[in-house]
């Protein structure tokens, strides 16, 4: 018999650990590409991750570096000052829509702005799952959940945040990708996109936020395969995958040179620039 | 720094942090504390620490448990509306026992309340920092040679007991400028080991964890339980109460802050008019110096408080009913005057006699 | 046999995920068996036609599944 090679195990950095998610859903696929990047930068020990309030509640017993747990919508609080603790690890914020968009609004824009070296990775499934199924921040409109029965009305409940063009005017934010883990090259694509996070945190470019358009079957109330065939269907059409920003692309080294240029005519920046 | 330099309260506070090695500060602008803020970000660049002004206060509180959870020393400040944002943030704390220093330079309250001085945060400071089950040590200062030497201790007591630390201090104390000398640096290499901190497994242990969360009831109540045996550590350790001219005093006074200040002069005054009259002025509010009250052989007490009178309820829980519980305070940011006090105490002497 | 899959019932939930993706469609759900957890695991009916091309594991949400290939010389 032909001699056998391993070729895909799980992760060093992703503890043997049974998880709390339903079965199909995808925060398992994203949380395994998480800790495939903390192993390939050969990093585990200097890495810290905090996770949100939502299903990922307990994802700090699923990886291997140190975790906190944060306050529902604060992980980004806390990933700036972790980061600023230790400005040479890696520190990772792992959110929901709920978490991030919603209670979370103004931290993650801050330590957006405030282009915070930290990676956030950002689950979008449209809905809170941990609670059972309530309107999120990105529900999408007409879509029925336990809090919008009749349908997610935006006359009265308003529209959903598309999160990575909402951040992208802002100067802290070096990169912002929108990717979903429905098919095996989405999957291949969406791990490059963490991957360019946690190497934007090694070469100090500023702020990263990956978003994954993710499902959720058991409150949508369909297979896995299903969920995925409303999500291309529905929700890639309001968050179209893609690039959302990158200075690196632009041809600068970080977000303060992108910042500078941006705002060249303003003679606080350009004087400024100038005396360093 | 041993000689005497002449500060005011709320950059001594600043001060006393840095030298007990505090490096990391995050905070948001709100009056009477901005003066704190202001030199945390004009010396922590000298030093190598950080400055960060948050969002708001609930960033503010969160970026502080994320530096404790990494084991370093930290604090934020605010005033009273702004600790009311931070109060979940500190109920995280407590629940991830977390060491911290939150400092309170009250205004009148509620609501929006007034920017003049206060110490209507009681009951909030002793009582309810947050949701759950917990206590945390409250310091009240009325000096700012003791807003130099509680900011600095509080460190300490908080890295010994795993737990947020609150100095509560007021607009008063803040902003007035007295002499003070300050204390040493303090060398960072005899603090209790953090072993539990997140500062990275460097592949040598099992990962850390900071977290507040238990799914299982039994887990959640065996781990207040624990905590409570550690608050019944503080109270036994760490009670702090000065005593003045309590031991022949009918009378005894209880103040504290910067109400207490103003009960001293009026004490003085009372007893140059031959009153025996003294002063219990608690320094800890939690853990209560309720030994101290309940050890004096007055025939009354008389509470002074810059509120509607929220520490009654412990004097009297102190002195179990032996002895009448007065109470006389201005509330809303009106500081009361010593002639007020002294007359209060007077009509209460004149009340015994009789 | 140029690949081998290894389905670890500990983990696997049954979600059918892999089953939809494996380009063999060696893959199904084991309705005859129940994991302790309660769910009916994926299994590989035909280990022979296995290239180990890793596209059930890369897929699968709970890490459930370990891949071997054949070394080429």
């Amino acid at each position: 018999m032909a001699e056998m090679e391993c070729v895909f195990e799980r992760p060093k950095s992703l503890l043997p650990v049974v998880t709390n998610y339903c079965p199909g859903c995808t925060h398992g696929i994203v949380e395994r590409l998480v800790a495939e990047c903390i192993d390939e930068f050969d990093r585990e020990g200097e890495t810290v991750g905090v996770v949100p309030v939502g299903c990922s509640v307990m994802a700090y017993d699923f990886f291997g570096c140190d975790m906190i747990e944060a306050a529902h919508g604060r992980a980004p609080a806390v990933a700036t000052a972790v980061k600023r603790v230790f400005p040479d690890y890696l520190v990772f914020a792992y959110q929901g829509d709920g978490d991030l968009a919603s209670i979370g609004m103004a931290e993650t824009i801050h330590a957006a702005t405030r282009g915070e070296n930290i990676t956030v990775i950002f689950i979008n499934n449209a809905i809170y799952g941990m609670t059972g199924g309530q309107m999120a921040p990105t529900s999408l409109p007409h879509q029925v959940t336990q809090t919008s029965p009749y349908g997610r009305n935006p006359a009265y409940a308003g529209y959903p945040i598309r999160v990575c063009e909402l951040l992208s005017s802002l100067d802290g934010v070096a990169y912002l990708e929108r990717v979903t883990v429905d098919s095996p090259k989405n999957v291949r694509k969406a791990k490059k996109a963490i991957k360019r996070g946690f190497q934007n945190q090694v070469d100090k470019v500023g702020y990263s936020l990956i978003e994954v358009v993710s499902t959720c079957p058991t409150n949508w109330g369909m297979t896995p395969e299903e969920s995925f065939a409303w999500m291309r269907e529905n929700m890639l059409p309001y968050y179209p995958l893609g690039v959302y920003k990158d200075v690196q692309a632009d041809g600068f080294a970080n977000v303060a040179e992108a910042a500078a240029a941006r705002a060249a005519a303003c003679p606080m920046v350009s004087g400024y620039a100038e005396e360093a | 720094m041993s000689e005497k330099v002449l500060m005011k309260g709320n950059e001594a506070l600043a001060e006393a942090a840095m030298l007990a090695g505090c490096r990391f500060f995050f905070g948001y602008p709100i009056t009477p504390q901005t003066e704190l803020a202001a030199y945390m970000s004009k010396h922590m660049p000298k030093r190598e620490g950080v400055y960060l002004q948050a969002e708001s206060e609930v960033a503010a509180i969160n970026m502080v448990y994320g530096a404790a959870a990494c084991g370093k020393r930290t604090m934020t400040s605010s005033s009273s509306p702004g600790i009311s944002l931070k109060t979940e943030g500190i109920s995280y704390l407590a629940g991830a026992d977390l060491p911290a220093v939150i400092i309170n330079v009250q205004r009148g309250g509620p609501g929006l309340g007034s920017i003049q001085p206060s110490q209507s945060d009681y009951w909030q400071a002793t009582r309810a920092m947050g949701h759950g089950d917990f206590f945390l040590p409250v310091y009240a200062p009325s000096t700012v040679q003791e807003m130099a030497d509680l900011a600095y201790a509080a460190f300490d007591v908080a890295d010994t007991y795993r737990t947020p630390v609150v100095i509560l201090a007021d607009g008063m104390l803040g902003q007035m400028m007295e002499p003070v000398v300050m204390p040493a640096e303090r060398a960072l290499d005899d603090l209790p080991a953090k072993s539990w901190a997140t500062d990275g497994t460097h592949g040598k242990r099992p990962h850390n964890v900071v977290n507040s969360l238990f799914l299982d009831a039994d887990a959640l109540n065996a781990k207040n339980r624990e905590r409570f045996e550690r608050y019944a550590q503080i109270e036994r350790n760490e009670v702090r109460v000065e005593e003045y001219l309590v031991d022949d005093a009918d009378i005894v006074v209880v103040a504290f802050g910067a109400a207490a200040r103003i009960a001293r002069s009026a004490i003085n005054d009372a007893r140059a008019k031959g009153i025996k009259v003294g002063l219990i002025r608690p320094i800890t509010l939690w853990p209560y110096p309720k030994e101290a009250i309940a050890a004096c052989n007055a025939q009354a007490f008389l509470v002074v408080e810059m509120n509607m009178g929220q520490m009654v309820e412990d004097v009297q829980l102190a002195v179990n009913g032996a002895a009448p519980v007065e109470f006389f305070g201005r509330a809303g940011g009106v500081i009361p005057r010593p002639d007020e006090v002294l007359a209060q105490i007077e009509a209460l002497n004149e009340r015994l006699g009789d | 046999m140029q690949g081998r899959v290894v389905i670890d019932e500990g983990f696997c939930k049954g979600c059918g995920i892999c089953v939809g993706v494996c380009p063999q469609s060696i893959l199904k759900l084991d309705m005859d068996t129940i994991t302790p957890k309660g769910y009916h695991p994926a299994t590989c009916i035909d280990e022979d036609a296995c290239t180990g091309c890793a596209t059930c594991a890369l897929m699968c949400p709970d890490v459930a599944i370990t891949v071997y290939r054949e070394v080429r010389a």
